[in-house]
């Protein structure tokens, strides 16, 4: 398990190289670039050739990447263009990146908590209106675009009901002190719990319309794995022993259905971050997908090679934990 | 009194857009405490169904029983799904064919014959685990205590089985259900698991309902026999009497089709024509008419009844005469 895990890891810096280099290729090739983007499209040629002399981009390529790379070893990603100009795509990536993790990590939390239990109930009870009504709301929660919702939801339990924050991650005014960045928890840890019942507020909505999509994907999965579980040997044999119907369900049943539900979690954690973009931009909250969203728009290159890099990385991350939990459930991989 | 009466049992299973079909028709039969009976006959007659119907294993939805089985007097098919609980596993134990399917993958062997203790004998986990280490040692798996937190994959099938049998048999029920036990199983494996059972049911005393398609089996386990077809018992008598002098056309067919050690070289098996598929509906006729070499025009036209013939019961217009088999009588010692 140890040397798997090592390994995974070997492969995953292979993996981070390859792809910077592809990524850093494919930024430099997309039309406009960071210096239309800061002096707008009326400067003069003079201004713009400084700039770009400045920010190095006169450099032939490969001269661009190993500097880029040097300096990222030692864990300078260059200064922000675009996103907060002044600050070092680092210091972009530190401050939004708890954000985007209280948000992903309440996200996954609700698909979870939701998904797998009725995702459960629909199997037991197939083919009954909870089981098709269920099954139809979990279609319409994958088609819906996120933004739509997104919208939806902003505009009806924020503007129009007014019973939500619209935007943001704390109301202004609230003084809150700051440990871990994780607002809801630095207002549990220093007992303001004012600070913490704001920021998780301001987390509900956005937190809704990024579960949905994992919601909905979690809830298939357990239902379709629930089924095929219940038609398993092992489940007759539990029974014929007259386990009584919770320890069935619990040791024989949905044992053997989180298996491919592990997966799916694992799955739908590495996805989170494309819905986070949209959901952040509606949102306004300051994540690192709405950091992605602007730095796109204003060719940001050190935060976008940043924030990519570790958007992967946390992928790959993911992923090897949900290996590691699935080896933990299934003896056949542990002991093989 | 019998510790086991099955009267009339029917199973139909409803399914939507499929016709009715009847699994098992107006099945009666007895076990009485310590005996072993048979249940024999080929694929799909309804041999599994009667034994789920008895455990009360059937699908809720789909599946109608009628009828009734009564265990030690008490008539199992109404009783609520709780107190039918409080039995399975603690009355009646039962073993599966394939080992390898009925066992959970992902929980150890230990937890898997503990948690019946627990359930039943109300033993905490401590005294369930030694008293497991017994019961593995019993089935003749050698070094328990490892087996015990192994994995089923872990385990070789005849091992599977064996850890199935203990786990059926640790509350010490009355009655062992075992579902061709050992059709899964590679032939000298079949032959130990056979004789365990057959030491364990003499050891304790259990009763033990042995369902199979492979008459070999039952000759060297059952003191009764109940010939199925078709979801009906054809033919129910002692084993001696059953293999000495098979007297409906079906058992005599099966007899026939069993490879002998002591055959004459170049005697051809005997199979059955035809198969399963060539079924005729019971109604207003016998359903193995299709495939009978001793059929006669009633047997198109009437359904044949069970009924009494010097000790045992046969469900036939036109038996096997025991003089056609006096021959057989000769060199068949079972
Ligand atoms: N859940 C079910 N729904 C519908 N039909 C079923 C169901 N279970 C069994 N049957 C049908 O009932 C008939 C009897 O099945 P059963 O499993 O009892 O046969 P069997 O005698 O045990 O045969 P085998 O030797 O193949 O195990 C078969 O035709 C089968 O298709
Ligand atoms: S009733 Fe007729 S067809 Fe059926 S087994 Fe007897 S002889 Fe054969
Ligand atoms: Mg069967």
């Amino acid at each position: 398990m140890l040397r798997y895990v090592v390994r995974r890891l070997l492969q995953l810096v292979v993996v981070i190289l390859v792809l910077s280099l592809l990524l850093f290729a494919w930024l430099r090739s997309l039309p406009g670039g960071p210096v239309s983007a800061l002096l707008g499209e009326r400067a003069t040629e003079e201004s713009r050739r400084a700039l770009t002399a400045q920010l190095g981009l006169d450099q032939p390529i490969f001269v661009q990447y190993f500097r880029f790379l040097g300096r990222a070893l030692s864990g300078d990603f260059g200064n922000s263009t675009g996103v907060a100009p002044g600050s070092t795509a680092m210091e972009v990536f530190s401050q939004r990146f708890p954000a985007t993790i209280e948000l992903s990590v309440l996200a996954i939390i609700i698909a979870v908590l939701l998904g797998i239990p009725l995702g459960y109930l629909a199997a037991r009870r197939r083919g009954g209106w909870f089981d098709n009504l269920s099954v139809i709301g979990s279609l319409i929660g994958v088609a819906v675009p996120v933004f739509f919702l997104a919208f939806l939801l902003k505009y009806l339990f924020a503007v129009q009901l007014g019973w939500l924050p619209s935007a943001g991650r704390q109301t202004s005014g609230i003084d809150a002190t700051r440990v871990t960045g994780f607002f809801v928890l630095d207002g549990i840890m220093t007992q303001e719990w004012d600070a913490a019942l704001d920021a998780l507020l301001h987390l509900i909505l956005p937190a809704m319309a990024l579960a949905t999509i994992p919601f909905a994907v979690i809830f298939r999965i357990t239902r379709a794995a629930v089924l095929d579980v219940l038609d398993e040997d092992y489940v007759r044999t539990a029974e014929s022993k007259g386990l009584t119907t919770p320890v069935v369900r619990r040791r024989h049943v949905l044992r053997n259905a989180m298996l491919p539900v592990v997966t799916t979690i694992g799955l739908q954690t590495g996805a989170l971050l494309a819905g986070a973009v949209l959901t952040e931009r509606v949102f306004g909250y300051p994540g690192v997908g709405e950091a992605l969203a602007i730095g796109f728009e204003r060719r940001d290159y050190p935060v976008l090679q940043l924030l990519i890099i570790i958007a992967a990385m946390v992928y790959v991350l993911v992923n090897l934990l949900v290996d590691v939990s699935y080896a933990l459930i299934d003896p056949r991989i542990r002991t093989r | 009194m019998a510790l086991l009466e099955v009267r009339d049992l029917t199973v139909s299973f409803h399914r939507r857009g499929e016709p009715v079909f009847t699994a098992v028709d107006g099945v009666s039969f007895e076990v009485e405490p310590g005996q072993t009976v048979g249940l024999v006959g080929e694929s799909g007659c309804g041999k599994s169904v009667t034994s789920l119907a008895i455990m009360g294993l059937l699908p809720k939805r789909g599946a109608k029983v009628s009828g009734s089985v009564t265990f030690e007097g008490t008539e199992l098919l109404r009783l609520s799904d709780r107190d039918m609980r409080d039995r399975r596993g603690r009355d009646l134990g039962m073993v599966f064919q394939d080992p390898l399917s009925s066992l959970n993958p992902v929980i150890s062997i230990g937890l898997q014959v503990t948690e019946v203790l627990e359930r039943h004998r109300g033993m905490p986990r401590k005294q369930a685990m030694a008293e497991a280490t017994d019961l593995l040692n019993k089935v003749g798996i050698p070094d328990p205590t490892r087996r015990l937190s192994e994995y089923p994959h872990q385990l070789s099938g005849g091992m599977r089985q064996r850890a199935l049998i203990a786990m059926a048999l640790a509350c010490r029920p009355r009655l062992l259900i075992a579902d061709e036990p050992t059709t899964a199983l590679d032939v000298t494996i079949q032959a130990q698991i056979l004789a365990l059972l057959k030491e364990l049911v003499r050891d304790t005393g259990t009763a033990l309902i042995m369902i199979t398609h492979d008459l070999g089996v039952v000759a060297g386990l059952c003191d009764q026999v109940n010939v199925l077809y078709g979801g009906r018992i054809v033919e129910r008598a002692q084993r001696h009497e059953l293999f000495v002098e098979p007297r409906h056309p079906y058992t005599h067919g099966l007899l026939a089709s069993i490879p002998r050690l002591d055959a004459a070289r170049g005697q051809k098996l005997v199979p059955i024509p035809g198969s399963v598929a060539d079924n005729i509906p019971w109604d207003h006729a016998c359903a193995f008419a299709p495939r009978c070499a001793n059929a006669l025009d009633v047997c198109r036209g009437q359904t044949p009844a069970e009924e009494w013939h010097e000790g045992r019961l046969l469900r036939c217009h036109n038996p096997v005469e025991p003089a056609a088999d006096a021959a057989a009588k000769e060199d068949l010692r079972v």
